[in-house]
């Protein structure tokens, strides 16, 4: 037990080395409009050549209404459709969820581990897309090399339907 | 003189190759890419001089032709022909990518009779009886026009834009519904088959009634019958082209005009 409590913290220590992870901040601005529905958004990350090298989050109204289930509206998140949403088969797991009310959302992802997967070594954007029912769209992206070789923060700021968008990277 | 003009209408649009300011012959689909198991899109159908302002006749419905992803024709359902545009739906229960095509042909005669100058436009098989045995200057072309959109639910796929091998016809390089402002696109134009060198084609984006000028954006296809087109921004855009040969098929054409039409809609960055 000793020897287990001791070698815990070790552990801790060894894992941002083994694994470099990828945390993501997306700001949902509050926004002050008549009719107001929350954002159908994207999170992926793309190559230099604009093909999708990790799908990383969307967010979707996920019931059935009168205007038919919430996958008929994807195509509005138009960039992410076409560079790779149309092939997926929605829910997609640890990708699919829920739309997400206005804030700070938070998300974590971890080198090797589903959904981010291996990344190799090169230039990549983080791309975030967001559209809203009777509303408008707007796409953030962030450049960043991976790995990182130090911690780094970076960010972008959408301007309506986006705030600001944060990039961590620990190598 | 209501019928008489709206004969004249339809002379004119048989003859768009010649006259390049003349009518437009369109469809707009209610969306260029959809999801889900079972999406429809509706389309409006006319021809009018601005684009996408159906403010002159309607196509008719049984000239339309949805070829499903698989090959198949599929159904034109919920056809409705008003005074100025025709609308129907189209059921898309299969994923790829739909073709929606109007496609007209047939025989156009212009010709005199008493030094009156008059039009007709049938079935060869009338030519004969329909035009007067006293008819000086008869001109009697055959014509070929095809009228294309296309929908895509979910991946984009090839099967339904196979070329008959007749007329003009565009076939993709870049997707038909994968369109996006700042990005070039490339198709390549075929006459009967085979690839049309040389020819002038124009895109013109919608709405051009609120704007003064057309904003065309013209070039020339090349030896491989390719050619790109930069989109300044998005929107609907009308391309088209045509041209005239000899080759014709039914007589007593001797020559042979074609034109093709497709609406792509660009989509913004």
């Amino acid at each position: 037990m000793r020897r287990l409590l001791f070698s815990m913290p070790a552990l801790l220590l060894a894992a941002p080395a083994m694994a470099a992870d990828l945390n993501v901040t997306v700001q949902i601005p509050q926004l002050d409009v008549a009719e107001y529905h929350r954002p159908y958004t994207a999170v992926w990350i793309e190559r230099e050549d604009h093909t999708v090298a990790a799908q990383l989050a969307v967010w979707y109204a996920q019931k059935e209404s009168k205007e038919g289930a919430g996958t008929k509206w994807l195509p509005e998140l138009r960039q992410w459709w076409r560079r790779g949403g149309r092939d997926l088969q929605m829910p997609v797991d640890g990708v699919s969820g829920a739309t997400r009310p206005a804030g700070d959302q938070k998300l974590s992802f971890h080198e090797g581990r589903a959904p981010l997967g291996a990344l190799p070594a090169g230039k990549y954007e983080l791309v975030v897309e967001a559209a809203r029912e009777v509303g408008g769209r707007e796409v953030v992206r962030v450049p960043f090399t991976w790995p990182a070789s130090a911690p780094q923060q970076l960010d972008a700021k959408g301007s309506s339907e986006l705030g600001a968008v944060k990039l961590d990277l620990a190598p | 003189m209501k019928r008489s003009l709206k004969w004249s209408a339809l002379a004119l649009a048989m003859t768009l190759p010649l006259a390049a300011q003349a009518h437009k012959m369109w469809m707009v689909p209610s969306a260029t890419n959809v999801s889900g198991a079972d999406p429809w899109v509706t389309v409006d159908a006319a021809v009018s001089n601005d684009l996408f302002y159906a403010d002159h006749m309607p196509v008719q419905t049984d000239r339309v032709i949805v070829t499903a992803p698989d090959g198949q024709t599929a159904k034109v359902e919920n056809a409705f022909t008003g005074q100025y545009r025709s609308v129907f739906d189209v059921h898309l229960t299969q994923p790829g990518t739909y073709k929606i095509a109007a496609v007209n042909g047939g025989l156009f005669a212009s010709y005199e009779v008493d030094g009156q100058k008059r039009r007709w436009r049938g079935e060869p098989a009338n030519f004969a009886k329909d035009i007067p045995a006293g008819a000086k200057n008869v001109e009697v072309s055959e014509s070929i026009s095809r009228v294309e959109t296309f929908v895509t639910n979910g991946k984009p796929s090839d099967a339904a834009l196979k070329p008959s091998g007749k007329g003009l016809e565009l076939v993709p390089v870049t997707a038909f519904t994968d369109l996006a402002a700042g990005e070039p696109a490339t198709f390549q134009l075929l006459l009967d088959g085979k690839p049309a060198a040389g020819l002038k084609v124009s895109a013109i984006a919608g709405e051009t009634r609120y704007r003064n000028a057309q904003e065309e954006i013209d070039v020339t296809t090349g030896k491989d019958g390719k050619f790109s087109l930069n989109w300044p921004h998005a929107g609907m855009y009308w391309v088209n082209t045509s041209t005239q040969d000899d080759k014709t098929s039914l007589k007593p054409a001797k020559q042979r005009r074609l034109s093709y039409s497709a609406t792509l809609e660009v989509l913004p960055q």
